[in-house]
């Protein structure tokens, strides 16, 4: 079992408010992510329910047991740092069993449960080595194991990639997803990069400022972005908005369009100058000025199309696909 | 500095620190030399230096009339003691400052420092009153105890700094883990703080073993530490060099090889990690 | 890092430390006050009393309090300024490359291991004394009368010793600053031509302020109180021209078994190393932030 409610949490460093009151329902067996710029509180969030900081007013409830006063260790969730706090002095072994080892777990299961995780994690081979030895994506796997071998209620991950380099980050992406469809069990996953919360969540948490701008999945947050944040913060390249006299024919204060709804055509409503063009084989990025609708435009064609810098081109984006916005910021249906 | 410097440069460098070096620790070889001499050797007019008859009498008449061991006992008991109680003390606060820092920790560990700054001489007069009314006046563990107090400060603050380079996700990590307060300082931040641990060790017992104001005022026959022991020799039995060398070559050696082994701690550790 | 349970926690903790110092500092404090105002002598300790400031004025007038007073204040600047200027030459040398480093170092920083007891009394009679200290053959040999340093120029010769335990840390602390100077801000100092003593005047020494505040701070912390040394070479004397406030008290209330007068002493004692304390953590109180 892993449901975790928020109900009306906030929290406060002495005067400052980080989070505002904040309710959340996080369903067993979902890979939540929770995503949004660096200071946006998702970390303070993570810790809140990890019990590592006390929340100001409201409840956390774990399995729908108040666990607002339990003490981290009696939570039963486990939690991968983003610098994984591996145990220096400790083999691989007794960091993976360091939890066992807490719960008085009897020997036997110990290892049993050790064996089983490292064979998971494919490092049955390192069990004997000390963290110093091992490679970062390594080290991210201990973390990982030393987080199953309790069988938690729940999964915290705190920016688990991010000190991984781009090649590994793909890798271990998919190897959490693997786990989390192994498992099945909750995963609460902190994240800034907001294609790791794409492409791994079921559900995802946009924050800005402590607040829940939009919690939905995936194709949600793309399709249907609840405000210009969203709209912004979700997608890559990002959505081209654009307020004044484009969005007027829309009876909008902003329309938005995401890169890859704008096709190059020859008799489009709308022309502008070619600034960079990013040519990567699958796909060409082209930014777009001069169009008089928002300092760039970002236009995003399959494949190899060949523009140069300082072309003027003719642009049409697609009628479906544009999101409008009121004044207030919220998405307009 | 990576760069070349001409060979006589570095000879010269090499023989003016030499000269230097050689000149302060004179005192301290002509002791260990003189304590190998007969008393008459000792004295002798012109000085002898190393050509002499090597004798070890002077070792075994100091431990034989005086009783050398009994002296090194107490002061191994008041340093070790004072300083494994002091960490007893110590240690949870360290934890407390450097993890759970509060608005008040830098008044408290400023506070602690200020503590070192009464005299002595202040507190000498109750403190051998109190001594005298509880009947541990020339007692070791009295002596333990006021050496750990006068050193707690030093310890609390070497440990703090040592506690506050370790990351405070992995302590967390270990309560997330599951483990106890107790777990989470015995098995995680124990062992990850042993060079410090050990260095503030090391740097107490030093300082506990050359204490000469308590040592000298609270003790008498039973209980005198090695400082007491040597300021005995002090007339007429100064006079007897060789005797007098031996004693201290006993004294001092030990904290020597000690005091080589732990010089970068020892910067650290008394400028209570203003100096790294 | 900071939730309810760990601060409640790290209060438990740490109280054992602050309650002990607390009550270190504090009751010793009080009693000496309280015997500061009474008539206590260990010899008549029936005829105890309330005497006012009668203990401070006897105190403060004694003659020998202000001998105390000029001989703790020169024995502390003079073993400062020895220690820090032979402590930053001494520095600068060893940082300089050569042959055994390593070992020069040793013995260098020997004489700080060395118990005071031990250095006092090998210093008095193996080097200073008259008759057969090596001090003397040196003079004979070099046609001189031996000179009878502890009789003669007992603070002098006192401040040289406590120099001589002292000096090895100075050393050490600042030799430590100075291997932490970033080498490339020397040799942009040397592109931009400054020349060896300007690059010392600009570069070497505002770094080395830091470390020499450290040392002048901890040092004066131990030099106030110097004890052993004096106890062992001169018991304070000829007169009282080597005694120190420490040792003044310590012969007042130990030797004449004056609880009172030496009661107030410490209590004078205590607002002087407090005079001095406020001054040095001013000074340094902003450079300890580790």
């Amino acid at each position: 079992m892993g449901t975790i409610t928020l109900e009306k949490v906030t929290k406060s460093f002495g005067d400052v408010q980080v989070i505002p009151p904040l309710d959340l329902e996080i369903n067993d067996g979902e890979f939540v992510v929770f995503v949004g710029p660096s200071g946006c509180g998702k970390s303070t969030l993570l810790r809140l329910i990890a019990g590592l900081e006390d929340v100001t007013s409201g409840e956390i409830r774990i399995d729908g047991r108040n666990a607002t006063e339990v003490p981290p260790a009696r939570r039963g969730l486990a939690m991968v740092f983003q610098s994984y706090a591996l145990y220096p002095h400790m083999s691989v072994r007794k960091n993976i069993a360091f939890p066992l080892r807490m719960a008085k777990m009897d020997k036997a299961e110990q290892d049993r449960r050790v064996e089983n995780a490292a064979r998971v994690l494919n490092l049955s081979n390192y069990l004997d080595r000390r963290p110093g030895q091992l490679s970062g994506g390594q080290r991210q796997r201990v973390a990982i194991g030393r987080a199953i071998v309790r069988e938690p209620a729940a999964f915290l991950f705190d920016e688990p990639l991010s000190n991984l380099d781009a090649a590994l980050r793909v890798g271990m992406r998919m190897e959490i997803s693997e786990l989390h469809s192994q498992l099945e069990t909750t995963m609460i996953y902190v994240t800034h990069d907001q294609v790791e919360a794409m492409t791994m969540a079921d559900k995802i948490v946009v924050l800005q400022a402590g607040n829940i701008e939009q919690v939905g999945s995936p194709l949600e947050l793309y399709h249907r972005p609840r405000n210009t944040f969203v709209a912004g913060f979700i997608g890559s390249p990002k959505m081209n908005l654009m307020s004044g006299a484009e969005a007027d024919k829309y009876d909008a204060t902003t329309v938005g369009v995401r890169p890859e709804h704008i096709d190059v055509t020859p008799d489009g409503p709308w022309q502008g100058r070619v600034g960079v063009a990013e040519h990567l084989g699958s796909d060409t990025f082209i930014h777009v000025h001069e169009t008089g609708l928002a300092e760039t435009l970002t236009v995003r064609q399959t494949g190899d199309i060949s523009v140069r810098h300082g072309d003027m081109i003719r642009l049409t984006p697609r009628q479906d696909e544009m999101h409008r916005f009121g004044a207030d910021g919220l998405r307009l249906e | 500095m990576a760069r070349a410097i001409t060979p006589r440069r570095k000879a010269f460098n090499t023989a003016l620190a030499w000269l230097i070096g050689l000149a302060i620790f004179f005192p301290i070889l002509w002791t260990f030399l003189t304590s190998f001499k007969t008393e008459a050797t000792a004295i002798a007019d012109p000085p002898v230096w190393f050509f002499f008859d090597w004798t070890t009498e002077n070792y075994s008449v100091v431990q034989e009339r005086s009783g050398y061991f009994r002296y090194f006992w107490n002061s191994v008991l008041i340093s070790v003691g004072s300083t494994l109680l002091g960490l007893i003390i110590a240690v949870p606060a360290a934890w407390s400052m450097a993890f759970v820092p509060a608005r008040r920790t830098k008044d408290i560990l400023m506070w602690m420092l200020s503590t070192k700054m009464l005299p002595a001489v202040g507190v000498l007069v109750p403190i051998y009153l109190i001594f005298r009314d509880l009947g541990i006046l020339d007692n070791v563990w009295g002596l333990v105890f006021v050496l750990m107090m006068i050193n707690l400060p030093i310890i609390v603050w070497m440990l703090y700094t040592y506690f506050r380079e370790i990351p405070g996700e992995i302590l967390e990590a270990a309560r997330m883990d599951g483990a106890t307060l107790k777990s989470e300082i015995l098995y995680v931040l124990a062992p990850m703080a042993v060079p410090g641990i050990a260095s503030t060790v090391l740097l107490n017992i030093i300082l506990a073993w050359n204490e000469a104001f308590w040592t000298l005022n609270l003790t008498a026959a039973q209980s005198a530490p090695l400082t007491a022991f040597i300021a005995s020799y002090s007339s007429p039995e100064g006079l007897f060099y060789a005797k007098l060398s031996a004693a201290s070559t006993m004294a001092i050696a030990p904290i020597l090889v000690m005091g080589w082994f732990s010089q970068k701690q020892l910067v650290r550790g008394l400028t209570f990690g203003a100096v790294k | 890092m900071a939730t309810a349970h760990s601060r409640a926690a790290a209060r438990i903790m740490i109280a054992p430390a602050t309650v002990l110092l607390l009550g270190w500092m504090l009751i010793p404090l009080c009693m000496t006050l309280y015997y500061s105002f009474q008539r206590y002598r260990l010899l008549t300790p029936d005829n105890r009393g309330w005497v006012g400031f009668r203990n401070y004025e006897r105190f403060l007038t004694n003659p020998a309090f202000q001998d105390a007073l000029i001989n703790t204040l020169l024995l502390v600047l003079g073993v400062l300024v020895i220690t820090v200027v032979l402590g930053v030459l001494l520095a600068i040398l060893l940082d300089q490359p050569m042959f055994g480093q390593g070992i020069v170092r040793i013995l260098v920083i020997a004489p700080f291991f060395v118990m005071p007891t031990v250095s006092a009394l090998v210093w008095k009679n193996m080097f200073m004394n008259p008759v057969n200290g090596l001090f003397a053959y040196a003079f004979e040999a070099v046609g001189l009368q031996p000179y009878d340093f502890l009789s003669q120029a007992p603070l002098a010769s006192i401040i040289g010793i406590v120099a001589w335990q002292w000096l090895p840390f100075a050393t050490l602390i600042l030799l430590t600053a100075i291997q932490s100077l970033n080498s490339e801000q020397m040799e942009a100092a040397e592109m931009d031509g400054a020349g060896p003593i300007q690059r010392f005047i600009y570069i070497t020494l505002p770094h080395l302020g830091r470390a020499i505040t450290v040392v002048i701070l901890i040092q004066t912390i131990f030099l106030l109180s110097i004890f052993a040394e004096i106890l062992v070479t001169t018991n304070g004397g000829p007169g009282t021209a080597s005694t120190n406030l420490t040792y003044l008290v310590y012969a007042e209330s130990l030797l004449s078994f004056d609880v009172g007068e030496g009661s107030a002493g410490g209590v004078v004692a205590i607002i002087l190393a407090n005079i001095v304390a406020i001054f040095l953590m001013r000074m340094i109180g902003k450079n300890l932030d580790a």
